[in-house]
């Protein structure tokens, strides 16, 4: 295949106003997800990296399993329990960015918050020591020691955004790929691939790739010293 | 050579010195290795065609999913002594891989893009095969009062009128050309921003399932409805009847033909073995068993054969 194709199509695509609604739509529900994933994941796993309690290893086990669970089972749980016939039938979430959403938090949001644990747990110990010594609220101990192990923390988050910006099984599953709805880049590359289209799913694929890239060069940035440890 | 071992030497001792870049080097050697293997691979199986005495056969999802290949094709691949590949795919994509010579022979129902095909010059011959029909599905208490009509265009206008969900193949198949011709004889252009028409860019049976959870409208052939209408209880057929006979518009039928895809250069197709499938399929004893397929099963045929041999054979 002459590789023109793509290259030709990217550069009427520019003035493509449905390629950047899917682009805006891809950040949107990908971003709320690891918004939430973030909020929740990071605490839940500094939480389990500080603290010994005795339902901690079997939550731990769960988060491990679910750093390997499959997207598509994902997709298919929220499926039926969103499905008309579900429980949450009633939220008539099924095929809407909601449903999206929740499913991309449930697969980002054990890769942030194991990943943030390990990060936690492989902090010097004498950091932690320091920190009491120098008369650390619980809060603020748990604060600092997420800040010194911020490159791995960070790191969580690049895992947890690559693996729902990418994903298509439950994507496709919950969202339905609805134009002008819940189309996002993953499931318009399978759609035009289908279609055979391949150009402009090339092109999607470029599209994908170059945002990704984007996005962990911000996520990156937090890499540097935060805000509260400044001054 | 005594350059290079030299040279190697040289290196050697230095690495030596740094053994976390040798490694690093080490690394990145068995990376690129593995990676030009990988890509070594592909490129020889995408050029490397298929094994002599297999035809690869694209179709849409309908003849597929209905179990009508799995039913006709042992006969040919016992007669012949070939292996029949089955890409089921929407006629869209079933001309695309036509066009690029990943498919030797097409089974597909759109008429007027196979005369475009045809046109083109991408097959060398296009031969009516089959028929069945479409019906418009909906929610039993039928909110745009469609059942009553008998034209599948006033229906869409209705459906369009009241605003209610439908849902759209969106996916370029024969059934979404279908459908947006029917569109075009309403004389509407639904708008996927509208929040009542729902493009899915899917399959049929995925369009049916999101149907049935959003209460909404859809297109399908019959033969789809009836496979899987035991997982659809929230959908009745509202436009077609309860058979083929009885479907009141005919702009609702749906022919089905097959394209042996020309050879050229670039596209090493087995044009040979294509047209041998292609009178196959066309010929008395394969259209009597298209006309008994899904009899025992739905009591009524799902696919009417409609070859010339057929024709000839009613004194048509």
């Amino acid at each position: 295949m002459s590789l023109g194709v793509p290259l030709s199509w990217l550069s009427e695509g520019v003035a493509n106003h449905e390629l950047w609604a899917i682009v805006l739509r891809t950040l949107q529900v990908s971003g709320t997800a690891l918004a939430v994933s973030a909020l929740i994941g990071i605490p839940l796993g500094t939480a389990l990296a500080l603290t010994r309690f005795g339902a901690r290893r079997w939550i731990v086990a769960l988060v491990y399993t679910g750093m390997g669970f499959p997207p598509v089972v994902v997709g298919l749980s929220v499926y039926l329990l969103l499905s008309r016939q579900g429980p949450l039938g009633g939220l008539e979430w099924l095929f809407t960015p909601s449903a999206m959403v929740i499913a991309q938090v449930v697969i980002a949001l054990p890769l942030v918050a194991g990943l943030t644990m390990g990060a936690v747990e492989s902090v010097d110990p004498d950091v932690r020591l320091l920190l009491r010594a120098l008369g650390a609220s619980p809060v603020q101990e748990a604060l600092g020691l997420v800040a010194e192990a911020r490159q791995g923390v960070v790191a969580s988050l690049v895992a947890g955004f690559g693996g729902i910006i990418s994903e298509v099984g439950a994507a496709m599953l919950v969202g339905g790929n609805v134009e002008g709805s819940t189309r996002v880049l993953s499931t318009a590359i399978v759609l035009e691939t289908r279609q055979g289209a391949f150009g402009m799913a090339l092109a999607l694929g470029g599209v994908l790739l170059a945002l990704t890239f984007l996005v962990n060069l911000m996520l990156m940035r937090l890499q540097g010293t935060p805000w509260w440890s400044k001054g | 050579m005594i350059g290079a071992v030299m040279t190697d030497k040289h290196s050697d001792t230095r690495w030596q010195v740094l053994p976390a870049a040798r490694r690093a080097r080490r690394l990145a050697e068995t990376l690129a290795a593995a990676l030009l293997l990988v890509l070594f691979a592909s490129a020889l199986s995408a050029c490397g065609s298929q094994a002599p005495g297999t035809l690869r056969l694209a179709t849409t999802t309908s003849t597929y999913d209905s179990g009508l290949l799995d039913d006709l094709l042992p006969d040919f691949e016992e007669t012949y002594s070939v292996q029949v590949e089955v890409i089921a795919v929407g006629t869209g994509q079933a001309l695309a891989l036509g066009e690029r010579g990943d498919a030797d022979v097409l089974l597909v129902h759109d008429r007027r893009r196979e005369e475009a095909f045809l046109q083109a010059g991408y097959a060398e011959s296009r031969d009516p095969v089959m028929f069945n029909d479409f019906v418009l599905v909906g929610p039993p208490s039928d909110p745009a009062g469609i059942g009553g009509l008998d034209s599948a265009a006033q229906a869409l206008a209705a459906i369009a009128g009241q605003q209610a969900p439908f849902v759209s193949r969106g996916d370029q198949s024969g059934t979404h050309g279908r459908e947006l011709s029917l569109w075009e004889a309403a004389g509407l252009e639904p708008d996927p921003a509208g929040g009542w028409y729902f493009a899915i860019g899917q399959g049929m049976a995925a369009t049916l399932r999101f149907a049935d959870e959003k209460a909404a409208y859809a297109l399908t052939d019959r033969g789809t409805f009836l496979a899987l209408r035991d997982k659809l209880p929230g959908l009745v057929i509202l436009l077609g009847g309860g058979q083929l006979s009885e479907n009141p518009d005919p702009e609702l039928r749906n022919p089905y033909g097959v394209l042996v895809v020309k050879a050229s250069a670039g596209r090493e197709v087995q044009s040979d073995l294509a047209r041998t499938f292609a009178a196959w399929l066309t010929s008395l004893p394969t259209q009597q068993r298209i006309a008994r397929f899904g009899l025992e099963r739905y009591g009524q045929p799902l696919f009417y054969p409609d070859s010339l041999a057929w024709r000839q054979a009613r004194g048509e």
